[in-house]
């Protein structure tokens, strides 16, 4: 029987899982507040966000309405991260070009790649297409993470880098890293 | 029984500008108020620039979000969130959002028009068939009222700044346009909303 869909197993023993690593990650960042539209690839880390009671974490409607959350909190002083999917990025052109980036906010997004290696919905796909011309297109820091040996030095400065240029970024979490969806 | 097209309401017509304005002169202790995208943040700015005013220049719907968001970052602060009813039709989703999470501190106004005002004033779908107050209470938000009239608005208010459970106020307003224009900066709107919630420090 093949891993649960996006729980990849890590390369060896005592190496962290990538959702281990965005969790403490999180933490050592002191970015307790985490919105989330659900993805399968996403399942463990959400359930892990949900049991840690440093963070406050809940589902929301559609990911801008998760943005203008973390966007409200980051002002307020607390600070935030959105989790989504591939499809649910795709919606954010509109919020990222008249909120985040003119008022100059920190977003963090991590988003659960669909769409390529392996995908089975065209549709999925199709949309994924769309996703890095957008973020090029307004100019947005973005990295695809692949490796897990890369993947805390990349969420930690980004993070890092995020909050010190109050610019957004966006973490893609490639199937490589993750596993990703399978299709069965 | 009034016609088929037209909702039997005995709420007032009212005037945003008038409402906002008697809003900010009963905040006393620093509230945060989130004004959404148009008029409704242009009266916001009218009705008298305070440090702790936050203006949406774009984000369609997310007022109500943004309000949430500065709520849950700093409990012991009221919150006030000032939407129009097209934004809110938006982003309905938040509304089960906000009734799930509760917050103690968030108290959110619609202003009701039925109408596009600042694109031509073209009628919402919502406008001849939907309830928005009933919609909220649907989704889990039970103080949820329309105001009869001002005084009544006036006594919604009272009441929003002593209650532990978010509070939702409806008002139905005419088809005027917005009293002034906010200053489209921004950058200077963020940095100046941090200051009045004393995130940043005066430089």
């Amino acid at each position: 029987m093949a891993a649960a869909d996006g729980q990849a197993s890590p390369m060896g023993l005592g190496q962290k899982a990538w959702h281990e690593i965005v969790l403490q990650t999180l933490k050592r960042n002191d970015i307790r507040l985490v919105p989330y539209v659900p993805d399968r690839v996403l399942t463990r880390l959400i359930k892990d966000l949900h049991a840690d009671p440093f963070f406050t974490t809940f589902p929301t409607a559609r990911e801008e309405e998760a943005v203008g959350i973390v966007s409200g909190a980051w002002m307020g002083g607390m600070r935030g991260a959105v989790l989504m999917q591939t499809s649910g990025f795709a919606t954010l052109a509109n919020v990222l070009a008249s909120l985040a980036l003119p008022y100059q906010i920190p977003l963090i997004m991590f988003v659960s790649e669909r769409g390529t290696l392996g995908e089975f919905n065209y549709g999925q796909s199709l949309v994924c297409r769309t996703m890095r011309p957008v973020l090029d297109s307004l100019a947005m820091e973005h990295h695809t993470a692949t490796r897990i040996d890369e993947f805390e030095f990349i969420v930690d400065r980004s993070i890092k880098q995020a909050i010190a240029t109050q610019a957004p970024v966006a973490l893609i979490l490639s199937p490589l890293l993750t596993g990703g969806k399978v299709f069965d | 029984m009034n016609s088929a097209n037209t909702p039997s309401r005995n709420t007032k017509v009212m005037n945003r500008f008038d409402l906002t304005s008697r809003l900010v002169t009963k905040l006393k202790n620093e509230e945060a108020v989130v004004g959404g995208i148009g008029n409704t943040n242009f009266d916001l700015w009218a009705a008298g620039h305070r440090p702790q005013n936050f203006y949406m220049l774009g984000s369609m719907g997310l007022a109500f979000p943004i309000a949430l968001g500065v709520a849950l970052a700093q409990p012991d602060r009221r919150v006030f969130a000032l939407e129009g009813d097209g934004s809110l039709l938006m982003q309905l989703g938040c509304l089960s959002t906000i009734a799930t999470l509760k917050p103690k501190n968030l108290t959110m106004v619609v202003m009701d028009n039925g109408v596009y005002q600042i694109t031509g004033a073209q009628p919402t779908p919502a406008a001849a068939s939907t309830d928005l107050m009933a919609v909220a209470i649907g989704c889990g938000l039970t103080d949820s009222t329309w105001a009869a009239d001002e005084e009544d608005f006036e006594r919604l208010i009272d009441r929003s700044l002593t209650v532990s459970e978010p509070m939702l106020i409806g008002v139905r307003i005419d088809d005027k346009p917005g009293t002034g224009t906010t200053r489209r900066d921004p950058v200077q709107i963020r940095e100046r909303f941090m200051l009045g919630l004393g995130v940043r420090e005066a430089p």
